[in-house]
C-alpha cells in the first residue's frame, strides 16, 4: 500500500510538468491549428531564464585573498558577489537562495516575448500549411534553440538548487501511519505539483470568466463566425501563443531544482507532451491536464522494481502502449471532440 | 537510325589513360612502398582527435580537444612544453614526432558509435590520419577501436572506462590508458569497508548499456567480498532524465548503501535525486545511509553542485595531485585556457605523448613496430606514477585515486578531494580474470 501511494506521489510532479506543457501545446493547437514541436524548447528556455537569473544575482567582483592560493599557486581571487556590497551578507545570499522563485518574475514577460516573436516572426507564415510543414519548422526551430543555448551555456547541466527552506523531504508515512522512510517525498516537488495545480486554475478560470478568454474559446469553435462579428481573433490567438509560452516557460522554471537543466532538456519533454496531448485529446484542455497526470501516474508504476522485472522495458514503452489503445479505441482522446482526428 | 561514336582503338587509349590516372596517386603515395596506412611524408605527419563535440558530452570532448592542441604544440616545441620534462623516457625533443611537424584534423563522435566511426573513418580515408585517438563513451570506444584495427591504423583510447574495451573487445591496434571498472571497484571497496564498515546492504542503479553492466558487476563483486551484500540491482534506461520512481522505494528495500552506476548527465540527475529524497540524511538498519558513485568526473559533479558533498568515488586523475608531472600539466593547461584541465584532458594529452614517444623509440610510424614499443613499456612522470602499458590487453596499469566529494570547496574548481591514492599492483589483475574474459588481442595490421 505504502508503494502505491509513494508512486501515485512521484506521478504527479512528472505529470504536472507533462500536464503544464501539453497545455500550452493543445492551446496553440486549439486556438492556431498550429503542431509545435518547438514547445519543449519553451519549457527549456523557461528553465534557462531560471538559469540566467541565478547567475546574474550571483554575479562578483573578484577580492584578492593573499592567505589562499588558486590552483596555479597564484593568490586566491575569491568571488564576492555585488548583492553582499548592496544589501549585506545575509541579505545578499537570501537573494541568491531564492533565484529558482524570483526567476518566475523574469521569466513571464521573457517567455510571453519569445512567444510573440516566434508567433509573429515564424509561425504564423505556417498557418496555412500542411500539419508536415508546422511541424518540420518548429521541429527546425526548437533545434535552433537548442544549439544557442548551448552555446552560450554548454553541454553540461547546470546545478539551480531550490532556496534552502525547500530541501529535503516530508516523510507521508509517519503521517498515514506507515512507518518511517515508506512514503517519502521531496518538499520541492510538492511546490511543484501546487504550483502546476495553480497555473492550470489560472489558465481554466482566464478562459472561462474573463472576456476575453470568452472570445478565445468561442475563436476555438468557431473561427469564421467570431471573425466576421467584427473580432481581430487573429490578434487574441497571438497572445495566447505568448500565453501558452509564458505555461511552458514556468514549468521549466520551477522545474530546474528537480533536475539539473541542459540544453536537451525540452526534447525529453517534448515526445511525451505529444503523446500526452493526444491521449487527452488534440484542442482539450481539460484532456490534456487530465491526461498528464493519468500518464506521469502510469509512467511512474511502469519504473518500479517490480515492474521492469517481470516487464522489461516496461517503463520506457507504457506511455506509448497506451497511446496506442487510445488511438485505436478512440481516435480523438479521452476528451477530445467529436471529428477532430477522426476524418 | 543511330550511330556509335565508339571505336575499339578509342576506348583502348581511354581506358589505358583514365587507368593510368587512377594508379598515378596510389603510386605516389608512400604506404604503398612503406607497407602501412597513411605512411607520412618527410615534413608532416597528421594525428585524428575524435571526440564528441556535439552531443551530451560536448563540454568533456572540448576539454579533450584543448589537451590535443596542447600535446601538439609541445611535441611541436611551443609553449613550456608541460609534461615533455617530466616524462621518464626523454625521447621527444620538441621537433615534432620523427622530425616532422605534427598536424592534426578533428572528427565529432557525437557520442554515437555510427558518428564516430564515419568521422574515424573519414580522417583515415580523406586526411591520411596515422592515429586515431578521443572519444568520451565506452561504446564509441568499442566501435572506433574496432575500425582502427581493420583500417590498420592505431588507436588510443580517450575516456573509456568499460572492462570490455580492453577484455573481450580488445584489439591488437587499440591502447588504453585511462583505468576500468575493474579497478574502480578494486580500489573502492577497501575505502567503503573502512568507511562504511563490513556489514552493508547495497542497492545499486545501474544504467542500462554496456560501462553501467561492466561497472555494477566489478563493484558488486568487490563489495561483496568485503561483506556486503547486494539487495537489489535495477537497471535504468539511458534516456532517462528523472530517477523519482526508481529511487523512492530504495530507503524501504532494506538496504543502507545507493551505488549509482551512472555517468554523465545519468549521473547529474540521479545523484541529484536521490538527495532531494533526503537518502544522505536518512537513517537503515541503524546506520546513516550512504551514497556511492563509482565514476567521479570533474565536469559532472560541477553538474551535480553541492550534492557530491561527502560522496566516494574513483578518478582517473586530479589535477590536484602532486607529483612533478602532474603540477607541470595543470601549469601549462591553466595558464593557456585559465582553469584546471579534467580527467578527460589528461589521459588525451597523455595518449598523445605516449604515442608520439613510442614512433620515436620505434623509429617508425608502422602500427606494429608502434604497438611493440608500447607493450609491456614502463614510463613515469605522467602524473599517475609508475606505470605500465600490459602487452596481453594493452591496458595501463597504474595508482588508482579514490575521491570523496569536497565539504568545504574553496573555488568552483575544487569539488572533489583525494582520499586514497590506491597502489597499481592493488588494482591489477590476470589477464584472463572472468571480467575480462571473452576476446582475443588478434595480430596487429598495419593496414596498406
Amino acid at each position: 500500500m505504502d508503494q502505491f501511494i509513494l508512486q501515485i506521489l512521484n506521478g504527479l510532479d512528472k505529470g504536472s510538468a507533462y500536464a503544464l506543457i501539453a497545455l500550452g501545446l493543445t492551446l496553440i493547437f486549439g486556438t492556431l491549428g498550429v503542431v509545435n514541436f518547438a514547445h519543449g524548447a519553451l519549457f527549456m528556455l523557461g528553465s534557462f531564464c531560471a538559469v540566467t537569473l541565478s547567475k546574474f544575482l550571483s554575479l562578483s567582483h573578484k577580492v584578492v585573498d593573499e592567505t589562499r592560493t588558486d590552483f596555479l599557486g597564484n593568490p586566491l581571487q575569491v568571488d564576492v558577489p555585488y548583492v553582499h556590497d548592496w544589501f549585506g551578507v545575509a541579505t545578499g545570499d537570501a537573494i541568491i537562495d531564492w533565484a529558482v522563485p524570483l526567476s518566475l518574475l523574469f521569466a513571464t514577460p521573457v517567455m510571453i516575448g519569445i512567444g510573440f516573436i516566434m508567433e509573429r516572426g515564424l509561425i504564423k507564415h505556417f498557418y496555412k500549411r500542411p500539419h508536415a510543414d508546422q511541424i518540420l519548422v518548429t521541429f527546425g526551430l526548437a533545434i535552433v534553440i537548442q544549439e544557442v543555448v548551448k552555446y552560450y551555456y554548454g553541454a553540461n547541466p547546470i546545478p539551480t538548487p531550490a532556496p534552502s527552506a525547500f530541501k529535503g523531504s516530508y516523510d507521508f508515512g509517519l503521517l498515514l501511519g506507515f512507518d518511517a522512510n515508506a512514503i517519502i517525498y521531496p518538499y520541492w516537488r510538492l511546490v511543484y505539483f501546487f504550483f502546476s495545480l495553480v497555473i492550470i486554475g489560472a489558465v481554466f478560470a482566464f478562459l472561462r470568466f474573463t472576456t476575453f478568454g470568452m472570445v478565445v474559446r468561442a475563436g476555438m469553435a468557431d473561427r469564421e463566425t467570431v471573425g466576421l462579428l467584427g473580432i481581430d481573433i487573429d490578434k487574441r490567438f497571438t497572445i495566447m501563443f505568448g500565453i501558452a509560452a509564458a505555461v511552458a516557460g514556468l514549468a521549466g522554471v520551477m522545474y530546474v531544482p528537480i533536475n539539473p537543466p541542459n540544453y536537451h532538456m525540452g526534447m525529453d519533454f517534448l515526445v511525451l507532451s505529444f503523446v500526452v496531448v493526444v491521449v487527452g485529446g488534440m484542442g482539450s484542455l481539460p484532456g490534456a491536464v487530465a491526461a498528464g497526470f493519468l500518464l506521469g501516474i502510469l509512467e511512474s508504476f511502469a519504473s518500479t522494481a517490480w515492474a521492469v522485472s517481470n516487464l522489461p522495458g516496461i517503463n520506457q514503452v507504457i506511455i506509448y502502449l497506451v497511446a496506442i489503445i487510445i488511438l485505436l479505441t478512440r481516435p480523438r482522446g479521452l476528451m477530445g471532440r467529436k471529428g477532430v482526428m477522426e476524418e | 537510325m543511330s550511330k556509335s561514336n565508339f571505336s575499339r582503338r578509342g576506348v583502348l587509349k581511354t581506358g589505358a589513360i583514365a587507368g593510368a590516372g587512377l594508379a598515378l596517386p596510389t603510386y605516389l603515395r608512400a604506404d604503398s612502398h612503406a607497407g602501412f596506412t597513411n605512411a607520412p611524408g618527410d615534413s608532416e605527419v597528421v594525428l585524428g582527435f575524435n571526440v564528441p563535440q556535439t552531443g551530451p558530452y560536448a563540454d568533456e570532448g572540448a576539454d579533450e580537444l584543448r589537451a590535443y592542441e596542447l600535446a601538439v604544440e609541445h611535441l611541436n616545441g611551443g609553449g613550456d612544453g608541460g609534461m615533455l620534462p617530466t616524462f621518464s623516457s626523454q625521447v621527444l625533443d620538441g621537433t615534432g614526432i620523427l622530425g616532422r611537424e605534427v598536424k592534426y584534423v578533428t572528427g565529432d563522435t557525437q557520442t554515437k558509435s555510427d558518428a564516430a566511426r564515419a568521422s574515424a573513418r573519414s580522417m583515415i580515408e580523406k586526411d591520411g590520419a596515422i592515429m586515431i585517438t578521443g572519444g568520451s563513451s565506452s561504446g564509441v570506444a568499442v566501435a572506433v577501436q574496432a575500425l582502427c584495427q581493420e583500417a590498420g591504423v592505431i588507436f588510443m583510447a580517450g575516456l573509456t572506462h568499460s572492462n570490455d574495451t580492453t577484455g573481450k573487445d580488445k584489439r591488437a591496434n587499440g591502447f588504453r590508458h585511462f583505468f576500468n571498472s575493474y579497478m574502480t571497484g578494486a580500489a573502492l571497496a577497501p575505502v567503503l569497508a573502512a568507511n562504511y564498515g563490513n556489514d552493508r546492504k547495497a542497492y545499486h542503479l545501474t544504467a542500462d548499456y554496456n560501462w553501467g553492466y561492466t561497472t555494477e558487476e566489478a563493484i558488486r563483486s568487490s563489495t561483496e567480498a568485503i561483506g556486503w551484500e547486494t539487495v537489489n540491482a535495477v537497471k535504468t534506461p539511458l534516456t532517462q532524465t528523472d530517477f523519482s520512481s526508481y529511487i523512492a522505494p530504495v530507503l524501504n528495500s532494506g538496504a543502507d548503501v545507493l551505488v549509482l552506476n551512472h555517468y554523465g548527465g545519468n549521473m547529474v540527475n540521479s545523484l541529484t535525486n536521490a538527495v532531494q529524497f533526503g537518502l544522505r540524511e536518512a537513517q537503515a538498519n541503524g546506520q546513516n545511509f550512504e551514497i556511492v558513485v563509482p565514476l567521479y568526473s570533474r565536469l559532472m559533479a560541477r553538474g551535480a553542485g553541492a550534492n557530491v558533498k561527502g560522496i566516494f568515488g574513483s578518478t582517473n586523475w586530479h589535477w590536484s595531485l602532486q607529483d612533478e608531472g602532474s603540477k607541470a600539466f595543470v601549469q601549462s593547461f591553466g595558464t593557456k585556457y585559465g582553469f584546471p584541465p579534467s580527467q578527460a584532458a589528461h589521459t588525451t594529452y597523455v595518449q598523445t605523448l605516449l604515442y608520439a614517444d613510442a614512433v620515436t623509440r620505434a623509429g617508425s610510424f608502422n602500427p606494429c613496430a608502434v604497438a611493440e614499443a608500447l607493450e609491456d613499456y614502463e614510463f613515469d612522470g605522467l602524473g599517475n606514477g609508475k606505470t605500465l602499458y600490459r602487452g596481453d590487453d594493452h591496458q595501463c596499469f597504474k595508482d588508482v585515486l579514490v575521491v570523496k566529494g569536497k565539504e568545504n570547496p574553496e573555488n568552483e574548481f575544487d569539488l572533489l578531494e583525494i582520499v586514497e591514492v590506491t597502489p597499481a599492483d592493488q588494482v591489477t589483475y590476470d589477464p584472463n580474470h572472468p571480467q575480462f574474459q571473452g576476446g582475443a588481442l588478434g595480430t596487429c595490421n598495419p593496414g596498406a
